[in-house]
């Protein structure tokens, strides 16, 4: 049914930190592998071998640079999946039914048994979370590893998503984001979680935590006393013979 | 937004097929007869193409009937049902007209079904706040518009089409002008995408991979600034100028179809630019910029 729920029992969704993230792919790497064995069809791969190898993704990391008005620029890493948001545009416009927002957890997910790859719900999302599988042409997305995190044939710390459980930088982080009393959601209160595009009204459940300042150049730095007073040796009577030609 | 031909001919042919049929319905056109034949033929063999040829963009045409159950949510399955619901009625009216008995409250039932299938159409790009462009009063106006005066120069209304030409090259002129700016007033930049707009200045720096993927193929296609003017002159001289002036000449068939595939090739790419044109949003994240 793609008519949303008027509100979900929990709100399970990830926390980004763009302070901690590396940009290592790790996430991305782990998230297709999950996703390739598990839960629906694999995620598929066009000419995976060939000169022009394309496929279907649930989670891409961009790097942005940020040039502010003074100072130096900063790169920032940025993971981008399924925000699983609570007014979600790719499921109300789903002619099939065949997407759906969970009612006991939050997580939207698509039945792709129901699908038939017209390619709406793509177009509908303004993060581009959904991608079309070349193979199996049904509609793919982050499922929250909904496979992994109610496994209980999985040992306990394995029951959280994938990207999650692979970063190495701790950048992720999985939780109730109903709970205010969870570790994301004071997470979240902390750091001043962001939404991604806001004004789109899209209410999504993961947020953004944004990188904090950088380490400045001590003030005092031009007036230390200089470390290297210019080549020696040779070199040094070559720079100044050539500097007197 | 990928200008997928399979698109184009749908809304195109849906389009002029639909539009002729609203007048067969309201009964602007002749239904009686041979000539009747005719007219419903072409009618329901554009529609049909028009139907058929959005199928073929699914990835799994076979579950297609699967898109009539959310109509509570969605306009492409408002569509569907009012689509059949329109081929239904003027099916039955169209057996019942040709041989002289014209039922007329049918026929208007019809029409409003015929225009309701078209609005639908444009409401699913309408609806979609991810492509500003789209998202304007001036989509299901434009749609509406163009099914209008296709029925108009099909049944041969040459004065009605006339007038409905200029207007709609006002509209079209609107829609354009409004959509170059839908972007940027929309409020959403990279800034916003990000969220680290107010840092300072926000650029791409690394895309996620060093190929394309299904998102840069399907929503992030750009038409070179001098194409689109271009293409926009080519849309105001087939699609109108060219068809009025062929319709204000001493009245002829020859000329008068000659105006029809003039406003039809107009059509094609006026089509194609909706779609071409239109910024998807998450272009922001692979380093589009606004206008």
């Amino acid at each position: 049914m793609t008519a949303l729920p008027e509100t979900t029992e929990r709100k399970l969704g990830l926390v980004i930190d763009l302070d901690t993230c590396v940009g290592c792919h790790a996430c991305v790497t782990a998230c297709k592998g999950w996703n390739t064995q598990n839960y629906g069809a694999p995620l598929g791969d066009d000419d995976a071998y060939g000169a022009a190898p394309s496929g279907a993704f649930l989670n891409r990391i961009h790097s942005f640079e940020v040039q502010p008005d003074e100072g130096a620029a900063q790169t920032v890493h940025f993971p981008k999946s399924c925000l699983h948001c609570d007014d979600a545009p790719c499921v109300t416009v789903c002619p099939t039914g065949a997407s759906y927002k969970r009612v006991e957890d939050g997580i939207v997910l698509v039945n792709e048994t129901d699908c038939i790859g017209c390619g709406l719900c793509a177009w509908a999302c303004p993060y581009g979370a959904r991608e079309m599988d070349p193979i199996e042409g049904v509609m793919k997305k982050c499922t929250l590893c909904v496979d992994r995190i109610y496994n209980e044939a999985l040992p306990e710390e394995d029951r959280v998503p994938a990207c999650v459980r692979t970063c190495p930088a701790g950048a992720r982080h999985f939780g109730d984001l109903a709970d205010p009393d969870s570790d994301v959601s004071q997470l979240v209160a902390a750091r001043g979680g962001m939404d991604l595009m806001p004004e789109q009204e899209t209410k999504p459940v993961n947020k953004y935590l944004t990188p904090r300042p950088r380490d400045e150049i001590d003030v005092l730095a031009p007036f230390l006393e200089r470390v290297d007073e210019g080549p020696k040796g040779f070199l040094g009577w070559l720079d100044r013979a050539l500097e007197r030609l | 937004m990928h200008p997928a031909p399979s698109l184009i001919f749908f809304s195109t042919l849906s389009g002029l097929g639909l539009g002729l049929l609203a007048f067969l319905g309201l009964g602007l056109a002749p239904t009686e007869g041979l000539t009747g034949l005719i007219f419903f033929a072409l009618a329901f063999a554009l529609t049909g193409a028009g139907l058929l040829s959005s199928t073929l963009h699914l990835g799994h045409p076979e579950r297609a009937l699967k898109a009539f159950t959310q109509w509570r949510t969605s306009w492409l399955s408002r569509e569907a049902w009012v689509a059949v619901a329109a081929l239904a009625v003027m099916g039955l009216y169209a057996l019942l007209a040709m041989p002289g008995l014209r039922l007329a409250p049918l026929g208007w039932l019809g029409a409003v079904l015929c225009l309701g299938t078209v609005g639908s159409t444009a409401m699913i790009y309408a609806q979609l706040k991810t492509v500003p462009r789209w998202h304007q009063p001036t989509t299901p106006l434009l749609f509406l518009g163009y099914a209008i005066t296709a029925g108009a120069l099909l049944s041969g209304r040459v004065s009605w089409t006339v007038v409905l030409l200029i207007v709609m090259a006002a509209l079209q002129m609107l829609a354009w002008r409004r959509g170059d700016a839908a972007l940027a007033k929309s409020g959403t930049t990279i800034g916003t995408a990000t969220g680290l707009g107010g840092r300072g200045r926000v650029r791409l720096f690394e895309p996620p991979h060093t190929g394309g993927n299904y998102l840069t193929r399907e929503m992030v296609f750009r038409v070179g600034r001098k194409h689109r003017v271009t293409l926009r002159t080519l849309v105001l001289v087939l699609a109108f100028a060219l068809p009025a002036l062929l319709l204000l000449l001493p009245f002829s068939h020859w000329l008068a179809a000659v105006a029809v595939i003039s406003h039809v090739v107009g059509m094609l790419a006026q089509r194609w630019l909706f779609f071409a044109e239109a910024e998807h949003v998450v272009g922001l994240y692979y380093g589009q910029s606004a206008a």
